[in-house]
């Protein structure tokens, strides 16, 4: 004569599936805000080198991006194996590069000019010599803040 | 619902990227046309760092690691026993970085790094001894000025020697 019954099917009920809109939507949400949308296809192999004396970039806006790199195997037939500069969406020569600021420049209220950054993206195997000829064409552009885009190092050296 | 949803978030996952926007800010001279004339500062103000084209490094005329760099640097600036071969006081004590056009960018970037560090720990020890906080953006920036002009970084770029020419 118990009082407690027995519970009658033995089967899970079904979860809910009413919340997972919002659990999508959220994670959509996420995703949106923490990433930037691709500008542009990499045509070079960028792998940067990593440090320990990093600054983040705030502003995206007030950033621009010189990548330096060799191509990738998709574009060797085109460029060959030489380290090459990538502005914007392509593949660019050094003396490009006045024009390449100007361009982002123009789209940024004057009073911000002077917080422009430039983001040297650069693999760390290329050699010091088109880096350092990238480095004097910004400094005849007056392009004089830049940012060597690095990882962050965990281990010791 | 969920499946439009789904088809969204796919569809930023596979059009955006994660960028790492971090990295190492400087500061480049400005480009002068006609080269002004060549300073000499006194030999024990100046630590002289070259890299060659086989990522070695020459630091005061000799071979060391990149893992002691920080060290050194530190020591040079600060001279603790206020040797007679080192600057006198940090204000004077200028950075001398070359390297060649064959030196790796890892390793350049390497020894930029280290060079920074070493000034970024000597701030942070100023500015914990003096107003007993680590030296950061949220320091005023009175605070801030006071302890970099005591310690500056002067840190001058020599033009890359070219080993492929000579």
């Amino acid at each position: 004569m118990s009082k407690f019954k027995k519970k009658r099917g033995k089967a899970m009920p079904t979860i809910s599936t009413a919340s997972l809109p919002d659990i999508i939507f959220m994670l959509l949400f996420f995703f949106m805000v923490v990433t930037v949308l691709r500008q542009s296809e990499l045509q070079l192999k960028v792998v940067t080198p990593e440090a320990t004396e990093l600054t983040k970039l705030d502003d995206k806006q007030l950033v621009n991006y010189i990548y330096i790199g060799k191509p990738t195997p998709k574009y060797v037939d085109i460029y060959g194996t030489a380290p090459q500069i990538q502005l914007n969406d392509k593949i660019s020569k050094i003396n490009e590069i006045p024009f390449f600021l100007l361009d982002h420049k123009k789209d940024i209220p004057e009073k911000k000019h002077g917080l422009i950054t430039t983001s040297l993206r650069v693999d760390g195997e290329i050699t010091m010599g088109i880096v350092t000829d990238v480095k004097t064409e910004l400094r005849k552009a007056g392009q004089l803040r830049v940012n060597y885009s690095a990882k962050t190092r965990q281990r010791d050296l | 619902m969920a499946d439009i949803a789904f088809l969204l978030l796919i569809f930023f996952l596979t059009t955006t990227e994660i960028v790492e926007e971090k990295g190492l800010l400087v500061k480049l001279p400005p480009w002068e046309d006609n080269r002004t004339e060549i300073l000499h500062p006194p030999k024990r103000n100046v630590f002289s760092v070259l890299v060659n084209d086989n990522d070695e490094l020459l630091v005061r005329g000799e071979r060391i690691d990149l893992a002691d760099l920080r060290a050194r640097t530190k020591t040079f600036i600060t001279n603790p026993e206020q040797l007679s071969t080192l600057p006198q006081n940090p204000r004077r004590a200028i950075i001398s970085l070359k390297n060649d056009r064959g030196t790796s960018y890892a390793t350049y970037l390497g020894v930029y790094n280290e060079l920074q560090a070493a000034y970024n720990e000597l701030w942070d020890e100023a500015a914990q001894e003096r107003f007993g906080v680590p030296y950061s953006e949220e320091l005023p920036i009175e605070q801030r000025r006071a302890i970099r002009s005591d310690i500056p970084l002067v840190l001058s770029e020599a033009e890359p020697t070219d080993i492929t020419i000579d």
